[in-house]
């Protein structure tokens, strides 16, 4: 299992640092640290840091390449620790 | 995250411990910190974080030396005491668990503080100046009285208006609640103390039924737990 936590967030973010979502290597998934934004690109870093024990800090937000993919559509940033769960 | 961090965490917990989770984001080791642990050991810096993060319920990120870490409060809950096994009480408790308070309900009165109405709810079937000799008042502590009868009511409130609770509602009309008022002032009690004590209880949505007068009463504890000076 992974657990992903909220570390930061600019403007206006759908969940405050400290906010949590666990998930499993079959992707079932349980919290959360968006409004639905970007759980899914979260649950994805999770099953590489499953496979390779390394924790990862991922961010997220309108001035991000990814942001058109994953972004936020509130124009919020946040980042998100990722780490194994023993 | 490993075990033993997981461990001492769900120890905390288990023991109504308030402790701090920190994580430095290099995945460097994980340490889980309480109040009597902020030691010489520990950096002003870090103390100060773990303070902060306690008291305010929020998370803290330090940045100071080099590598990020991310101080995680871990509060126990909330805690909601309701006087009054009444009716609108079944729909407090429910509401009232949904948002993660640890509920306990008191009743004097014989035959209505039943277990099956109130599913994960501590009863005390006792006096309210009774109950409050064991259970804690304190700054994450709501109390609501439901009874609107002066004999529970009010020995509930003497007790409360003594501790730092950070709500407190009495259920009744305005007349009710100005007539408690009145009962309380002429005990001694001074208007600052009174104002603490919201009357009619709730925001005033409309409600009817009892689950939504638990709503607007629930709205009303939110607002003063999350923004106490509005």
């Amino acid at each position: 299992m992974a657990l992903a936590t909220v570390v930061e967030t600019w403007g206006s973010a759908p969940r405050p640092a400290g906010s949590q979502l666990v998930c499993n290597a079959g992707g079932d998934f349980a919290g959360s640290v968006s409004g639905g934004c970007v759980e899914v690109a979260v649950i994805e870093a999770a099953q590489q840091v499953m496979r390779t024990g390394q924790t990862q800090v991922l961010a997220f937000g309108v001035t991000d390449e990814q942001a058109w993919a994953v972004g936020l559509a509130c124009g919020g940033r946040i980042r998100v620790f990722v780490e194994p769960l023993e | 995250m490993r075990r033993e961090t997981l461990r001492a965490l769900q120890g905390a917990q288990e023991s109504g411990r308030a402790v701090a989770l920190v994580t430095p984001l290099d995945g460097g080791p994980q340490q889980v910190l309480g109040l009597a642990d902020l030691g010489q050991d520990v950096s002003t810096e870090l103390a100060q974080a773990v303070r902060s993060a306690l008291a305010t319920d929020r998370a803290v990120l330090l940045a100071e030396g080099g590598v990020e870490r991310l101080v995680c409060p871990r509060n126990p809950p909330l805690r909601l005491i309701v006087v009054g096994a009444v009716h609108i009480a079944e729909a407090l408790c429910g509401l009232a668990q949904t948002l993660g308070y640890a509920v306990t309900v008191i009743d004097p009165r014989a035959g209505f503080a039943r277990a099956g109405l109130f599913p994960g709810v501590t009863l005390l079937n006792v006096w309210p100046q009774e109950a409050f000799e064991t259970v804690a008042l304190d700054a994450r502590t709501a109390v609501v009285l439901l009874t609107h009868d002066p004999k529970i009511d009010d020995p509930a409130l003497r007790c409360v208006l003594s501790s730092d609770v950070f709500y407190i509602a009495a259920l009744g009309s305005t007349r009710t609640q100005a007539r408690r008022l009145e009962r309380l002032a002429a005990e001694g009690y001074t208007s600052p103390q009174l104002a603490r004590i919201h009357g009619p209880a709730g925001l005033a949505i409309g409600a009817r039924t009892p689950a939504e007068i638990a709503l607007s009463v629930l709205a009303q504890m939110t607002q003063r737990l999350r923004e106490p000076r509005s």
